[in-house]
């Protein structure tokens, strides 16, 4: 059971089964770590926010410098016009920073590494981003799909690969994140698994592998969230600004 | 030698773990549905009551806090920079009030100067004035006495030429005939006696 490097992916009830209609919306372990990530996020954005010193305390430091990377970040690739989406795009990294954060610690259940989870946050994004774009400029907004400077001959062609592209736009976002985490995780499982069918002659090597690999992992972590959310603001400012 | 079981027994071992494996893959539990409404609901719910709470009672709270700071900041440099430009009216000040009682000593000084030297120079004025005062009656008194001195000298002469007349003739000497020859000698040789 435990050698399966996909066990760790395993969702399985925690506690009663609860049934609304015909959807099973059971407690899971799932629900623990979303909860858990969310928890913690508040009581440390919280922790950070309640005093208001000239010189903050550690933790203090780490919410105010969180909330100006993420702004930072936020203005940089969508401007100024994305100020109203800050907390949500805030919300969406710090979800998913710890979901992936909390996922490295071991024996954990990792939100992020299922396809679900992470196709309904990008089809959320996908759905809200177009929806803006519409509000924003009506009609004009399908001129994102019409580049300029195209030679008429090709234009068909471009549009249609543009469109693709637009719609793969949740597909990629989610796979994206899904995929490195589920791979970082089993290939984690898997070389703990060699040190321990290696025993105490061969397991140096898988291990020190094992280290390693923690490391990138945990910057992977980071790096994803990082990726999720920026290329949230990249489709947020196609849709505030629109360039084309 | 130990170098060669070590890597041998590396290589054999993947051999078992491959077997471990292929006999309980069961496919990625990612693709069972059984959970997926389970999942969707709990991630809405939880990052919904997230994002409500941090974006209404959070962020509000953090972004005022660096407004804060910044404006506070700002203010304290502000007002070191007025102290700075206090500090250097004040040096301005004190350097006019230097330069100026330095001014003021210095024109005292020349005004006391010309004081005594115009003093000194009244008193001169006053004193040649009485110089010349008295120098002018010196004059004027020799002048008297040198308009008196013919007439006295000639009556002295009138008076001594009768007597010794008298004492050599013996007779009375009309004096008005002595004196007309008298006056004629002095007019004669009066330029002599009294150069001018």
């Amino acid at each position: 059971m435990a050698a399966n490097p996909m066990s760790q992916f395993d969702v399985y009830r925690i506690g009663p089964e609860i049934k609304v209609g015909a959807f099973d919306i059971s407690f899971t372990n799932a629900s623990l770590f979303m909860i858990l990530s969310t928890v913690s996020i508040l009581l440390i954005f919280n922790l950070g926010s309640k005093k208001n010193s000239i010189l903050p305390n550690k933790i203090q430091l780490l919410a105010e410098l969180s909330y100006t990377f993420v702004s930072k970040m936020i203005s940089d690739t969508a401007g100024s016009k994305a100020k109203p989406y800050f907390a949500f795009i805030f919300s969406l990294f710090m979800f998913v920073l710890f979901c992936n954060m909390f996922g490295m610690i071991p024996y954990t259940f990792t939100v992020t590494s299922h396809i679900i989870v992470t196709f309904v946050l990008a089809a959320f994004i996908f759905i809200g981003v177009t929806v803006i774009g519409f509000i924003k400029h009506g009609f004009g907004y399908l001129k994102l799909f019409v580049p300029s400077g195209v030679p008429a001959v090709l234009l068909p062609l471009i549009v249609v690969i543009e469109i693709i592209s637009y719609l793969s736009r949740p597909i990629s976002l989610s796979v994206r994140l899904f995929a490195n985490m589920m791979a970082g995780h089993t290939m984690m499982k898997v070389f703990g698994g060699f040190v321990i069918s290696l025993g105490i002659v061969g397991g140096w090597l898988p291990l020190s592998f094992s280290v390693a690999l923690t490391g990138l992992e945990i910057l992977v972590a980071f790096l994803q969230a990082y990726v999720f959310a920026i290329l949230t603001c990249i489709y947020l400012n196609d849709a505030l600004n629109l360039h084309h | 030698m130990v170098k060669k079981i070590y890597f041998q027994s590396i290589f054999f071992s993947f051999f078992f773990i491959k077997e471990a494996l292929a006999a309980e893959s069961g496919g990625m539990p990612q693709l069972n549905p059984e959970f997926w409404v389970s999942q969707i609901f709990w991630l809405i719910l939880t990052f919904g009551i997230m994002y409500l709470v941090l974006s209404k009672l959070i962020l509000p709270k953090i972004s005022n806090n660096l407004e804060s700071r910044k404006s506070q900041i700002l203010e304290n440099i502000e007002a070191a920079e007025k102290q700075r430009e206090d500090s250097d009216a004040k040096l301005k000040e004190y350097d006019e009030i230097i330069s100026k009682s330095k001014l003021e000593a210095n024109s005292i000084f020349n005004q006391a100067r010309e004081k005594a030297l115009k003093d000194i120079g009244a008193k001169r004025e006053v004193l040649d004035k009485q110089i010349d005062n008295e120098i002018a009656e010196a004059e004027k008194e020799i002048d008297a006495l040198r308009k008196n001195a013919p007439d006295k000298i000639n009556k002295i002469a009138i008076e001594t030429s009768s007597e010794l007349l008298q004492k050599l003739i013996g007779a009375e000497v009309n004096n008005s005939s002595i004196s007309a020859i008298v006056d004629d000698l002095s007019k004669r040789n009066g330029d002599k006696y009294y150069g001018n």
